[in-house]
């Protein structure tokens, strides 16, 4: 059990956080609306979408050991369901979408999840990336539900309501910009309670020693199951609120690239909490920037990666935290860490 | 009705010989040097380009076209691992495999700077132009042919591997890194010229292609797909698994094109699916 109590050792330590710099981003981007145009409000709440995907590629690979490269798969699934139910419902309401969306992203990541876990090697890496690639030529030729290369068109960004009860207006990019940030804080903090739950705690147990988790009588194969589904629900929760915002949806979301770049996030940020989501900003911010200058931005992009995966791997909180900090410490508080 | 499958069956078998050629390569590259190369389907689209450049573009002989495409992808590789991957080796799995994807972003990019973005239809040697019939209907030349290479490369692979000195290096150091190396094995040559072979191998298939498909940039991706389909039927690591799944999975695309066209690109997943179920190691995989 050294290492479980090592592993909770190491989040407790993880509790200081700067709590006061983290308010105070937060409620930045709470007055954003206030000063910020639209493209600053599209910008961040993509960027919050790409966070959630990284907490699901996190939440496998940094948590429980396994790399995915089937993420999009989920994205893709929670988006089109999202958006065919707003588009299939006379009275659409934004609450359905998202929830349809989530059950249909559960029972599929159950399915998918049943065969990929045969493996959890590099094999697993192989199967979700396959699988991922099933749903994609699903989105494409799948023509009378999905509108194939075309697309959805006209996906409505419906109101927030319960029939006869209450109805929010979501049509303004700046009121859905409330309902991602709310949603996307909520399940952030979510993922923190559940990485710091027993539940979390044996999914660690499982990365670090397979076998001593089954003799305490936790299911390895069921443990690491659920991880795959509530992975698979971040992914889709991003997916469904990223088809509302875009009101269009090609089959280019569920392509392997999507998969790919939040594994470049989390291997940028670091295996931490925060480190995926430090990682999002960077790696969406570069990406966004190089797509400003050139549209040959896979050359660019491609670079900064090998130049990344070469030199910064332990992730850029790892670096911070090994390198930064204990400098810091024994500088402005002249005691060792 | 039972011809027209027999018919439809040899021409899945031509295609499934394209399939062999890039999974023996990435089963090859991963077995020996532990890497799994998702750029190894670029390193087939980048063959195509170059033969596609010293055939049609420079009028060269159409073998000469292909030796040179090989020697060209050759020499890609042998920077790639030699200045870059080499250095991931003892690190983590996912740092590998996403520098690898950064190769084919970079060689995604790089084709489109060098070819276009427009797609790049190349001749047929005048020598393959033409039919023979097979069961009573027409059937290309060149399909026959590309059958007949298939299995000729995996028997000049087969003989490599097992009978030359070098082969028997690769395959010693593949089965015991340490152990090969304490017997004097230069380790870090074998894993670079092992790798090298590897993306012979795709080039070749790549290269071969270029009279019957099309040159696109993007098209490695989805070659990568299907190869790892057939390594996951085969099993990882294995040449005569890379093979056989190969087969099945072109022979069985073929017939569902003639009998259910809408679910042929599915039927790869279902049989990856049944393998899974059934023997999760894959059909030569050892036991797991």
């Amino acid at each position: 059990m050294s290492k479980l109590k090592n592993s909770l050792d190491f989040t407790l330590k993880r509790k200081r956080v700067p709590f006061a710099l983290l308010i105070a981003f937060i409620i930045f981007l709470f007055i954003l609306p206030q000063f910020g145009g639209d493209y600053a409000l599209y910008l961040v709440m993509r960027i919050l979408m790409f966070c959630l995907l990284a907490l699901s590629v996190n939440l496998l690979l940094g948590y429980t050991g396994l790399l995915s490269f089937g993420q999009a798969a989920f994205y893709a699934i929670g988006a089109y369901a999202c958006a065919l139910i707003l588009m299939g419902m006379e009275s659409p309401s934004l609450f359905a979408g998202l929830f349809g969306a989530l059950a249909i992203v559960a029972v599929a990541s159950l399915i998918l999840g049943f065969f990929c876990l045969r493996h959890t090697d590099i094999y697993f890496a192989m199967i979700t990336l396959c699988f991922g690639m099933m749903i994609y030529a699903l989105a494409e030729k799948w023509i009378s539900v999905t509108g194939g290369d075309d697309g959805l068109m006209g996906i409505p960004r419906a109101p927030l309501a319960i029939p006869h009860l209450f109805s929010l207006n979501m049509a303004p990019l700046g009121n859905y910009y409330y309902f991602v940030l709310i949603l996307s804080l909520i399940a952030i903090f979510v993922f923190y309670r559940i990485i710091h739950s027993p539940l979390g705690l044996s999914f660690q147990g499982i990365r670090d020693s397979e076998s001593r988790v089954s003799f305490t009588g936790i299911s390895v194969k069921n443990t690491r199951l659920l991880c795959y589904v509530i992975a698979g629900l971040y992914a889709g929760l991003a997916g469904a609120l990223f088809a509302p915002m875009e009101q269009t949806l090609t089959p280019g979301v569920s392509h392997w690239g999507t998969s790919t770049e939040p594994i470049i996030a989390v291997l940028i940020g670091g295996m931490s909490f925060a480190g995926p989501l430090v990682g999002s900003v960077i790696f969406f911010l570069v990406k966004d920037i190089i797509l400003r200058y050139t549209i040959y931005w896979m050359l660019p992009l491609g670079i900064i990666v090998v130049i990344l995966v070469m030199t910064l791997r332990g992730g850029v909180m790892g670096t911070l935290e090994r390198g930064l900090l204990p400098w810091m410490r024994s500088r402005f508080s002249g005691r060792e860490d | 009705m039972v011809s027209s499958i027999l018919f439809q069956m040899l021409g899945g078998l031509s295609s499934s010989m394209f399939l062999w050629l890039i999974a023996a390569g990435l089963t090859l590259a991963f077995g020996v040097c532990g890497v799994l190369n998702l750029a190894h389907g670029s390193l087939y689209m980048l063959g195509a380009y170059f033969s596609f450049t010293f055939y049609q573009s420079l009028g060269m002989n159409f073998w000469l076209a292909i030796v040179s495409a090989i020697i060209g992808v050759g020499i890609v590789a042998f920077l790639l691992e030699r200045f870059l991957l080499r250095h991931l080796y003892p690190e983590p799995l996912p740092f590998q495999l996403i520098l690898t994807f950064a190769f084919i972003l970079i060689l995604n990019n790089a084709v489109q700077l060098g070819w276009g973005t427009m797609l790049l239809v190349p001749a047929m040697p005048s020598y393959f132009v033409g039919t023979v019939p097979v069961l009573g209907r027409p059937f290309p030349i060149y399909n026959l042919f590309i059958i007949g290479v298939g299995f000729a490369v995996f028997a000049i692979v087969w003989l490599v591997l097992g009978k030359t000195w070098w082969g028997k290096q690769v395959t010693a150091s593949a089965s015991d890194r340490e152990m090969a190396g304490a017997l004097g094995i230069n380790i870090p040559t074998i894993f670079t010229t092992a790798f090298i072979f590897a993306a012979a191998l795709a080039a070749f298939g790549g290269a071969l292609t270029t009279p019957v498909r099309v040159c696109l940039p993007g098209t490695g991706e989805g070659v990568i797909v299907q190869a790892f389909v057939v390594t996951v039927i085969g099993g990882l690591g294995n040449l005569k698994g890379a093979l056989i799944g190969a087969i099945i999975v072109g022979v069985v695309s073929a017939i569902f094109t003639l009998v259910a066209p809408f679910f042929e690109l599915f039927a790869m997943y279902a049989i990856m699916a049944v393998v899974l179920l059934i023997r999760p190691q894959g059909i030569f995989g050892g036991a797991a």
